[in-house]
């Protein structure tokens, strides 16, 4: 009988549980998680503490999943040492786990830069939001009148508001960049999401930061002075490589695997937000934490584990998000004139589409407003189909299964896919 | 197992099957009341330009990128059927990125919708197949080779 | 034509809004373009002058929400000068064209298989239980042997001419292709292979696709000799050659340029867009011996392996004619009575030309046996069996076999609205236009077909059985299996029936 380790209860450590369990029914499955919870989509906990979910809800395959897979689940513990030549792991309680297969779906942490008097903020005042253990922190303690500062203008920080929005209207929102969202939005397209939150009452403070804190004051690099009740700091993540690193496994900026998502070190496998892995568009190494990506790796690397083949043949970035009423979807690589790419644009009142193109493919496209069938422009990404092989002119401009051609959806709409 | 297939040799853009759709998941049993005076959300839609019309609906993959997609574990495969939990779904829409044939869409909740083959409504069967008047939309085994 | 436009559409469109969930289906379906809607008022439209009542979108509105009715406004009564006879002088009047209309004569005109019953068993010579006991409809058509032979050592001779057998006595008659559709045909064709029976071109040469379905169809040579060549008449299972149509006796036909598409075109063997003329007599023919040269010259072309039909349309002196081709060396004499449907037809001439197909048959079968030679051929009638009593009563009457068209085609979904002169049938039928032809999807119109003649062989069956008769062959011509109710003295003498009660 096998014995399988999974190190992390998220999407990939979920995803490697079914994958195992899609090839062996027999073999003992550990899992470790550092947290308390696990077994939830992590970008629940905005919708958790906007109240538009429970913990019930969100229970990603129900509470019953371990016990129907046969999984031991350690929760609160965290894997400190890896041993490839005794094929253990060991763990912050002591115990030594020996395995036959690894698989470290870690994830990522918090990254949090040194600022200037930080420990001056008091320890409930100060929150990162990365797992649900943060949002029940922040719930606990926001009321109507907290005023609240949010370091990080991206994905996190935004999310966080809008889930605070549902309790305190005294929300501000900073970030060095001059927009919000700079990793999946242009200026222009960021200026639409600004003005939409602007108009809901968040305060924005752009191009600035803090440069210091003195207990519930944040000095700005503006010169302002921000008091706040209540401190989320949401600059961005660090995925937690540790493990492997320190076992002698090859790490970049996350943790390298092959397609099979085996990392360097034998029998050790690695998925989720941890690792590096193929952009499709690009055929760089990086990491596209992502969850959709998560779990493909999860189970890519639970069917290895477990004797059977899967690949992961890469990813791209993507994101769908709903932001206090504006919906937003992004994909790929944003090429245009100036780093040889082409732009398709169309914007009117509440829709906005912009669609990139480069050596004759679609590599990304940012998508406001009407979403329907936006699958299609990110399969054509994903699929690296030749634009010359379709009629793109209509698909540009509506995005519909007519320019793939008859043929195509004979095989689609009329058979098993 | 059964699934919708299309074939747009015969289909007449006529939309019922977005009628019969929306009136199966309504819940209502008179389709007067039920879908007049309303916007519809039919789980499927009629595609097409001039003489090509073509119905789309969930394909119901063997190996879905919505389900593996779903954030929040409401996308699930059961008996090879891809359903939505819709209590679950947080409206992230993370499916309608994904599919890539456009048959996940927002639905009048916030929610994506989608087909679930109308196996749970009162009609147990496609309403779509069921009421083509032309054959166009089937509900019927079909091997994976055909692909 | 400017003026005062005299018409007030024929019928209305009655749309219960309670109802009416706007999905447009109606609009969408109407290929006159009736219906319509209106985004700004939230309503839907109709313009009835455009109705032709083809019941397209009453079958298809999903909350019955539509009804289409004879509009009551009427013109000032009159037993003489009838709305229809008024119109038709108007539209003439504005027009100076001949009138035209299609399917069959609609006027009313008696219906003799109306006024015939069916005789049963009672007591003596049981009746039959078909669920029980075998029962044989099958007919062999064709010229049969005077006498059995035998030969030297005492062996039936079983040499006979060429036969079509079928397996109950209906054949889809002839409607060509570009009368009728691709699907149309392709519906007949798969059909008929599955019925064990046939179909029949009509004069519009065969599509190359259909040619593999060439054992059960019989192909047409007629006047305008469309679409006629070799692999044509090698492809059938027997060919027929059209001297005559029940819906338009004496006058050829004409299939407009419109219709006349590349497919059609092709199969024709003539220029796209341009009108498709049958002359109204064969110019090779003008007697019987001409006759006789056409039906030889077909069977030396076809290595004497077919029958060969000769179809005239049913008219005053039709005896004499059938006995004619009777001598002509036809093995099958196909009559088709007046109230036979047609594509396109000159009003007057449907409506008035040609005699009933019960009166032409009984005088036909009579002439012959009593000429001695209704063996020469079989015959096979046509031009209104509406039903499987119908088909009994011909083939009591004297018919080997029936040929259906019009309730084919109202299987298909025909729902008679006699327009079919347009091209623009609602139902996929009588029509080129490529997207209405998609309308009729021939898994569904094959399907339909084989169902409705499964029922009718169940009810002939049945029927048989009643008068306790267990072969079809042995109900031909059997006229005292018939009575006849409410007829002259000189109907029943022509059908050769004796009154009910008698």
């Amino acid at each position: 009988m096998k014995r399988y380790v999974i190190v992390g209860g998220g999407i990939a450590g979920i995803h490697c549980i079914e994958g195992i369990r899609s090839a062996d029914r027999s073999g003992s499955i550990t899992l470790i998680s550092a947290e308390a919870d696990s077994n939830y989509g992590r970008p629940l906990i905005s919708y958790y503490l906007e109240g538009a979910t429970d913990e019930e809800k969100m229970s990603y395959r129900g509470s019953d999943f371990y016990e129907r897979n046969g999984v031991t689940a350690l929760h609160g513990v965290t894997a400190e040492k890896l041993d490839p030549t005794a094929k253990t792991l060991t763990l912050s309680d002591g115990q030594v786990l020996p395995y036959d297969a690894l698989c470290v779906a870690a994830g990522s942490g918090p990254f949090v830069p040194p600022f200037a008097g930080l420990d001056t903020v008091p320890q409930e005042k100060k929150f990162t939001f990365m797992t649900l253990s943060d949002a029940r922190g922040l719930m606990q303690a926001v009321t109507p009148e907290s005023r609240v500062l949010i370091i990080g203008g991206g994905l996190i920080g935004l999310k966080c508001a809008e889930g605070l929005y549902a309790h305190t209207k005294h929300l501000t929102v900073c970030d060095l960049a001059p927009h919000v969202l700079s990793s999946i939005l242009q200026p222009e397209s960021a200026e639409i999401v600004e003005q939409h939150l602007k108009a809901k009452g968040i305060r924005l403070m752009l191009g600035d930061s803090a440069k210091e804190f003195q207990g519930t004051k944040a000095l700005m690099n503006s010169g302002e002075t921000v008091e706040f009740d209540l401190l989320v700091l949401a600059i961005g993540v660090r995925p937690n490589t540790g493990l492997i690193k320190d076992a002698g496994g090859d790490v970049n900026r996350g943790i390298v695997t092959d397609a099979s998502m085996a990392t360097t070190i034998p029998c050790v496998y690695a998925a989720g937000d941890c690792v590096e892995s193929k952009n499709i568009i690009t055929g760089g190494q990086g990491i596209l934490a992502i969850l959709p990506n998560a779990a493909m790796q999860g189970r890519t690397a639970g069917i290895n584990m477990a004797g059977g083949e899967a690949v992961f043949d890469g990813g791209i970035p993507m994101n769908s998000m709903g932001l206090m009423g504006v919906h937003l979807m992004t994909a790929g690589s944003y090429y245009e004139e100036s780093n040889g790419g082409q732009v398709y644009m169309e914007a009117s009142e509440g829709s906005y589409k912009k669609l990139f193109t480069k050596d004759g493919y679609l590599t990304g496209f940012i998508l406001m407003g009407d979403l329907h069938r936006a699958g299609i422009y990110t399969a054509l990404i994903r699929e690296r189909r030749p634009l010359d092989s379709i009629d793109f002119e209509t698909v540009k401009k509506d995005p519909s299964l007519l320019p793939f051609g008859a043929e195509y959806r004979r095989q689609t709409l009329g058979g098993v896919v | 197992m059964k699934r919708v297939y299309v074939n747009e040799k015969w289909c007449l853009g006529c939309h019922l099957c977005e009628y019969n759709c929306a009136f199966a998941n309504s819940g209502e049993t008179d389709m007067a009341k039920a879908l007049r005076g309303k916007v519809i959300h039919p789980r499927l839609h009629i595609e097409g330009q001039g003489e090509i019309h073509y119905a789309v609906s969930c394909r119901h993959c063997t190996d879905p990128l919505c389900v593996k997609s779903c954030i929040s574990g409401a996308l699930s495969i059961q008996d090879g059927t891809v359903k939505i939990d819709h209590d679950k779904c947080v409206g992230c829409l993370t499916c309608v990125l994904v599919c890539p044939y456009g048959a996940v869409a927002p639905g009048p909740d916030g929610a994506a919708t989608k087909c679930e083959l109308c196996l749970e409504n009162a009609c147990g069967a496609p309403a779509c197949a069921a009421g083509c008047p032309n054959n166009a939309i089937v509900y019927e085994e079909r091997e994976e080779a055909s692909a | 034509m400017p003026g005062i436009n005299y018409f007030y559409p024929e019928f209305e469109v009655v749309r219960n809004d309670a109802r009416c969930i706007r999905c447009q289906v109606c609009a969408r379906q109407c290929a006159n373009e009736v219906h319509s809607y209106d985004p700004e008022r939230d309503l839907m439209l109709s313009d009835e002058s455009k109705c032709v009542n083809c019941q397209r979108c009453v079958s298809l509105c999903p909350t019955r929400a539509l009804k289409i009715v004879k509009s009551d406004c009427r013109l000032r009564e009159n037993a003489n000068w009838e709305g229809d006879t008024i119109r038709e002088v108007y539209k003439q009047a504005l027009s100076g064209g001949v009138l035209l209309s299609s399917m069959g004569n609609p006027k009313n005109y008696p219906v003799y298989w109306d006024k015939i019953l069916i005789n049963a068993s009672q007591v003596t010579n049981p009746s039959i239980d078909p669920l029980r006991e075998p029962m044989e409809t099958r007919v062999f058509l064709g010229k049969k042997p005077e006498k059995l032979e035998r030969d030297e050592n005492g062996n039936l001779k079983c040499e006979l001419t060429p036969q079509l057998e079928l397996s109950m006595p209906v054949m889809f008659s002839a409607m060509s292709y570009g009368s009728i559709s691709y699907n149309a045909h392709e519906s007949l064709a798969r059909a008929s292979k599955e019925l064990g029976i046939y179909y029949n071109t009509g004069e519009g040469g065969l599509h190359e696709d259909f040619y593999v379905y060439g054992p059960n169809t019989i192909v047409q040579v007629a006047s305008g000799r469309f679409g006629v060549h070799r692999d044509y008449m090698e492809a059938g299972a027997a060919v027929e050659i059209k001297m005559g149509q029940g819906a338009k006796p004496g006058i050829g036909g004409h299939l407009p340029g419109t219709k006349v598409g590349p497919d059609v075109s092709r199969t024709r063997m003539i220029p796209e867009g341009s009108d498709a003329i049958s002359p109204a007599p064969h110019h090779d023919i003008y007697s019987i011996e001409d006759l006789r040269q056409l039906v030889y010259s077909i069977k030396e072309a076809t290595g004497h392996k077919k029958p060969v039909i000769v179809k005239v349309a049913a008219v005053h002196n039709i005896a004499a004619i059938a006995s004619g081709i009777a001598r002509s060396g036809a093995d099958i004499i196909a009559i088709d009575g007046f109230r036979g449907g047609t594509g396109a037809a000159p009003t007057r001439i449907r409506d008035s030309v040609g005699i009933p197909i019960e009166l032409a048959l009984a005088a036909v079968d009579q002439r012959l046996r009593d000429e001695g030679i209704r063996g020469n051929v079989s015959l096979v009638v046509g031009g209104s069996i509406r039903s499987s009593a119908d088909v009994v009563k011909a083939i009591a009457l004297g018919a080997d076999a029936c040929y259906i068209a019009t309730a084919a085609l109202l299987a298909l979904g025909c729902h008679l609205c006699r327009t079919c002169q347009t091209g623009n049938c609602n139902w996929g039928i009588a029509t080129q236009k490529p997207e209405l032809v998609k309308r009729l999807n021939p898994d569904l119109g094959y399907k339909r077909l084989v169902n409705l003649m499964t029922a009718w062989n169940h009810e002939i069956k049945e029927l048989m059985g009643g008068m306790g008769i267990n072969s079809i062959e042995a109900l031909r011509g059997n006229r005292l299996m018939l009575r006849g109710v409410g007829l002259t003295d000189a109907e029943l003498r022509i059908l050769g029936i004796s009154h009910a009660g008698e």
